[in-house]
């Protein structure tokens, strides 16, 4: 259409410009049908190269780049949130095996405590029954020990009655009849 | 001295290239412009770095890149990215040949409505043949609005097809007389500064501080424009895309 504008005007035109040659200032210039041709054919080979270039070589390069920041900010941000999740991780199995490190140690103190309650009781058991059976034994010791001395009080007391009597009565008192005598004080 | 706002959009020939018909095709200052913003757009987006932390030049082409890609998806939809690269393109080339066109004694490629003609026809063009041939007659649904009254309907018809087929003109015609009126608006404002100077000595130097500092003010003005008038020409061959794409809605 802007072609066969142009080419309407073309004879006109190629006689305006050999009419006019060097000099300027004759017609309004955007108006003059004779450079119409001129400006068509180098605007057609400017604008399907600056078409070609932008298209084939320009968009492509500059998209590419755009997109290339594009995936890596989305990478980065992604191996981020992997990193995150990661250590999120980690410290969730830490406190975890804290917990279970806590819960062991707390059994093993209970298990050594409860053993060494055990063992105490056992020890203070023996020593104890070591203790009753010494005390016991002791007990009839004194009691042998006493029954000894009381007898061993009866003798004496018998021969110091006899004693006696034969010194205030000058009489030989009989045997039987002085422990009868001393064994009824005794008991009295 | 006599101010020429126009000279600045002469177009030189600078060495003939062959014939079409009794056309003489030549590589005209034009051209040159044109190359030089292809050079401009190929170096940034092919010698900037594709590093992970990008440098400034490579930020650059990420910016354009990503400014453009959101621009279609949020204008045409994600099918819309097959266009990315005619979009993107477009954007581009228009952007960096209005920012070029800015400097003094440069040539501004987008001021001559010969070019911005054909970029709209091309899209206009892109828009009719894949809305076609994606949708088929469907297509023509874009010319018959949702919940119109029918004794309204032809009415409305006649102003969609109206409005569909003067798109291109309307697209190329805004950016064509943007980048011209900025630019003669410009030299202008900058040749009274020079006039005055010229003509009314140590007075003239004075007085030709306010239409410089016009100038300074225009200048940044045109950069706005510059950039503004290539979004707008893109994000328009966005909604037209959408057109093809989507043609219920």
């Amino acid at each position: 259409m802007a072609e066969s504008h142009g080419g309407a005007k073309g004879p006109a035109a190629g006689a305006h410009t050999e009419a006019d040659g060097g000099h300027h200032g004759g017609g309004f210039p955007p108006f003059e049908s004779s450079s119409f041709a001129s400006q068509l054919v180098s605007l057609a080979i400017f604008f399907v190269l600056l078409y070609v270039i932008v298209s084939k070589l320009a968009l492509p390069r500059i998209g590419g780049a755009i997109e290339a920041r594009q995936n890596k900010i989305e990478g980065d941000l992604a191996e981020a949130q992997k990193l995150k999740d990661q250590s999120e991780a980690a410290l969730k199995a830490y406190e975890g095996e804290l917990a279970s490190a806590r819960s062991r140690a707390q059994a093993i103190g209970n298990e050594s405590r409860d053993k060494a309650n055990a063992q105490a009781d056992v020890e203070r058991k023996a020593l104890e029954e070591q203790l009753a059976a010494k005390l016991a034994e002791a007990e009839k010791t004194i009691a042998s020990t006493r029954v000894a001395a009381m007898s061993n009080v009866r003798g004496i007391a018998a021969d110091a009655a006899g004693q006696i009597v034969r010194q205030l009565t000058g009489v030989v008192p009989d045997v039987a009849s002085v422990n009868a005598a001393v064994d009824a004080s005794l008991k009295g | 001295m006599k101010i020429d706002p126009i000279h600045q959009f002469n177009i030189e020939p600078l060495f003939t290239l062959g014939h079409i018909g009794n056309h003489t095709i030549a590589f005209t200052n034009s051209s040159l412009y044109m190359l030089v913003a292809v050079a401009i757009i190929s170096i940034l987006m092919l010698a900037s770095g594709t590093q992970l932390v990008p440098g400034r030049l490579q930020s650059v082409a990420e910016i354009s890149y990503e400014f453009v890609a959101s621009t279609i998806r949020s204008t045409a939809g994600a099918e819309g990215m097959k266009f990315f690269p005619l979009i993107f393109s477009l954007f581009m080339f228009i952007c960096v040949s209005n920012l070029v066109g800015i400097i003094p004694y440069t040539f501004t490629v987008s001021s001559h409505l010969i070019v911005t003609a054909a970029l709209a026809l091309l899209v206009f063009f892109t828009v009719l043949i894949y809305g076609v041939a994606k949708n088929g007659l469907k297509f023509f649904k874009i010319f018959v609005p949702h919940g119109v009254p029918i004794y309204i309907l032809p009415l409305v018809m006649f102003i969609e097809v109206l409005s569909f087929f003067l798109r291109p003109v309307s697209h190329s015609v805004r950016l064509f007389a943007n980048m011209l009126a900025g630019h003669i608006a410009l030299k202008v404002f900058a040749g009274f500064v020079a006039m005055l100077g010229f003509s009314l000595g140590a007075i003239g130097w004075v007085g030709g501080v306010l239409p410089l500092a016009l100038t300074v003010a225009l200048t940044s003005l045109e950069i706005l424009v510059a950039f503004l008038q290539a979004y707008v020409f893109a994000i328009l061959t966005c909604i037209y895309l959408n057109d093809a794409i989507h043609p219920g809605h």
